[in-house]
């Protein structure tokens, strides 16, 4: 789960990470009473899930009402980068005299937790760590032991803040640490890390991806779950409990097994088809299930075929048929659909398929055959 | 042989008593996995199937002898489910449990590793480990995997997908190959064993006469892999990596899938492979026919009896 900057900061507050004070606004007028609360000069900051904001314009200094009004009625319906606008973020401008990175995530080949911190700040950190990997400080923290304070400390020295920075710097960090272990979260990025004029040390920016599978110890997370970023097919995959990623193309694909929706996703682009998602309908393969990931794919209308690729397991091909069968009875499907049942029983579950086949259903033998099917019924030629 | 599990181990089910857990304990003991306790501190002094329910692994284990566990405790349970395996004294620990937290796996990883460095964890979110013919630990189709005949040699697998795992399976069964030992390592962000650690062992085992690698998107142990085949391993090895077409930033169903800032890509991993020497499919029947040809290039010894 990815937060907008302004639930980044509220996130922060929570472990005692010093932020600047701010609200949120929908509405110009919002805008405009929320910096007469914060105290001008305030910033305005549009809230996207995506960089460049700043770049795009959707960053302004605003010195009083007229001006908070007008950057807000700039801001709020802008696009950028094909993100809509609807939330500014209005905070009490902060005095910059330097600014610093800092962030946590998981390094997966290390199995610890990574820590970066860099006197380069504000700008992009892929770009730092190519331009000057060494101006980037790493350390590992063992997540049995968690980050120290003389580990923070030396971390900060190594990174070469200035030394005014260094006490505000190592509480902080701490608490960032705090944070994304207890917050649970995959990613907690700050950027930048300011020092004040007057030698504050403090979060002017929030990146934080939460981990969904910790929604069980933090039930206000759900809210967070409500404001993510997902297209009207991924809302309605969300909402009927499928692991769904919507894609571009016209083939449809629904797969049992993450690994074997992958496959399939890949294979219909080898074959020179385009597919339109990735849909694991998981174990089971009931008719409810079956016919919600169809109802999902149809409501795409660039998909003009469907490819069903099943394997069964323990799930027996009898039924799995039986569940490609009774869903077909539950939902009115406009792309012709193929399917391809191997595994477990797969011979019975063909059985069964037979009778209903029809230029509107069919079968073939292999992924590959199946796959050519699926993208010449979507008006394209397979190769 | 086969690796890590045979008939003769004896395994601990941590949640046997839940739905899922007998389910596929039953399913693993008829099979004719050693299946010889479960664990429910609310219904110790039960029994799922004949099976005997105590309070904690460390009783279980002091009653049966058990040497694995197997854990299919809701996700929320799962970090002291492990501890408490490790603390009962079972060497391995096989978690089926999909949606544990990434932090609870990093911790528990780096515990076991500090404090309890014999203890080997498989998992989480897996389908198990299959030794054909010999013993079914977790939720694998285990009617689709070919044994193979006493003295035979075979194929191991090692795959972060389960259906993927059961298409692989399927494959070689379809061509008469049969399989030593198949091991599920999940498709979690910290998974207790990797690629390496099971290529390793196939490397040691006799019967193992080659190895089929199914990765996807996401982290580098595909990469570590190829490095580890490329300077310590003799065994051939055909390979498949999922998620060539996956989006920038996307989780594709597995909470580890995902390429993020230009890493873990499919096609570095296919590289990777690629230069290390492995045969690599770009759909996993391929893989299967790749596997299929370097099978029929060991045919000789591959018909004779093992050394010794």
């Amino acid at each position: 789960m990815n937060l907008y900057e302004y639930q980044g900061k509220q996130f922060f507050a929570r472990y005692g990470i010093p932020v600047s004070p701010g609200e949120v606004a929908r509405t110009p007028d919002e805008a405009v009473a929320a910096a007469e609360r914060v105290g001008y000069p305030v910033v305005v900051k549009a809230q996207v899930q995506v960089g460049g904001r700043g770049k795009a314009g959707g960053i302004k200094l605003a010195n009083d009402a007229e001006e908070t009004r007008t950057h807000a009625e700039n801001i709020l319906g802008m696009d950028i980068k094909g993100h809509t606008v609807e939330i500014v973020w209005v905070e009490h401008a902060s005095e910059i005299a330097e600014e610093y990175y800092a962030s946590f995530t998981l390094d997966r080949s290390a199995k610890q937790h990574l820590g970066m911190l860099s006197a380069e700040g504000g700008v992009e950190i892929e770009k730092v760590a190519e331009d000057n990997p060494d101006a980037i400080a790493r350390i590992h923290v063992d997540p049995v032991d968690g980050l120290s304070e003389d580990q923070a400390r030396a971390w900060v020295r190594q990174a070469t803040l200035n030394p005014a920075a260094e006490d505000g710097a190592v509480d902080l960090l701490l608490k960032l640490y705090r944070s994304y272990v207890e917050g649970d979260a995959d990613l907690v990025e700050v950027n930048p890390l300011i020092l004040t004029t007057d030698g504050k040390v403090h979060a002017l920016d929030a990146k934080v991806t939460l981990d969904g599978n910790a929604v069980f110890r933090h039930p206000d997370y759900k809210e967070y779950d409500a404001t993510q970023v997902r297209d009207e097919r991924e809302k309605l995959a969300h909402e009927k409990g499928l692991q769904y990623v919507g894609l571009d193309g016209s083939v449809g694909v629904i797969a049992n097994g993450a690994g074997l929706a992958m496959s399939t996703v890949d294979i219909v682009t080898q074959v020179g088809g385009r597919p339109a998602n990735f849909l694991d309908v998981g174990g089971g393969a009931n008719a409810e299930k079956m016919a919600n990931a169809l109802r999902v794919i149809d409501s795409d209308e660039n998909v003009r075929s469907i490819f069903i690729n099943i394997f069964g397991g323990i799930t027996k091909g009898e039924e799995i048929a039986n569940g490609i069968v009774g869903a077909l009875g539950q939902v009115d499907i406009a792309a012709p659909i193929v399917v391809r049942l191997d595994g477990t029983n797969a011979d019975e579950g063909r059985e069964i398929l037979r009778p209903h086949l029809s230029d509107r259903l069919q079968m073939q033998p292999t992924m590959v055959d199946a796959a050519r099917k699926a993208v010449e019924l979507a008006g394209e030629t397979p190769r | 042989m086969s690796i890590w599990v045979d008939e003769h181990t004896k395994v601990v089910y941590q949640g046997l008593t839940g739905s899922q857990g007998s389910f596929y304990g039953l399913r693993n003991r008829d099979y004719g996995t050693q299946v010889v306790a479960g664990t429910n501190p609310r219904k110790a002094g039960t029994d799922v199937g004949g099976i005997p329910i105590f309070a904690t692994v460390a009783e279980a284990v002091k009653e049966t002898g058990a040497t694995a566990s197997c854990v299919f405790i809701p996700a929320p349970g799962v970090k002291d489910a492990v501890i408490e395996a490790a603390d009962g004294g079972v060497e391995f620990i096989v978690v089926i449990t999909e949606g544990v937290p990434a932090h609870d796996e990093a911790w528990f990883y780096n515990k076991l590793k500090r404090d309890y460095p014999g203890v080997q964890l498989l998992g989480p979110n897996c389908p198990g480990i299959i030794s054909p013919g010999r013993a079914n630990i977790g939720i694998t189709a285990d009617h689709i995997a070919l044994a193979p005949e006493p003295g035979q040699a075979a194929v191991g697998i090692v795959s972060r997908s389960g259906t993927l795992t059961y298409q692989a399976l399927y494959e070689l069964k379809l061509k008469g190959i049969p399989v030593s030992t198949c091991v599920g390592v999940g498709g979690d962000p910290v998974p207790g064993t990797s690629f390496i650690d099971c290529l390793r062992a196939f490397e040691a085992d006799p019967e193992t006469s080659a190895v089929m690698m199914i990765g996807e998107i996401g982290g580098s142990a595909e990469e570590e892999a190829a490095e580890f085949i490329k300077s310590d391993m003799t065994k051939p090895v055909s390979a498949y990596v999922a998620g060539v077409t996956a989006p920038p930033g996307k989780k594709m169903g597995h909470a580890g899938a995902i390429v993020s800032g230009g890493r873990g890509t499919a096609q570095a991993k296919i590289e990777a492979l690629r230069d290390a020497g492995a045969k690599v499919g770009m759909n996993p029947t391929e893989a299967g026919e790749l596997m299929a040809e370097i099978v029929a290039s060991l045919a000789p010894s591959w018909a004779d009896p093992p050394l010794g």
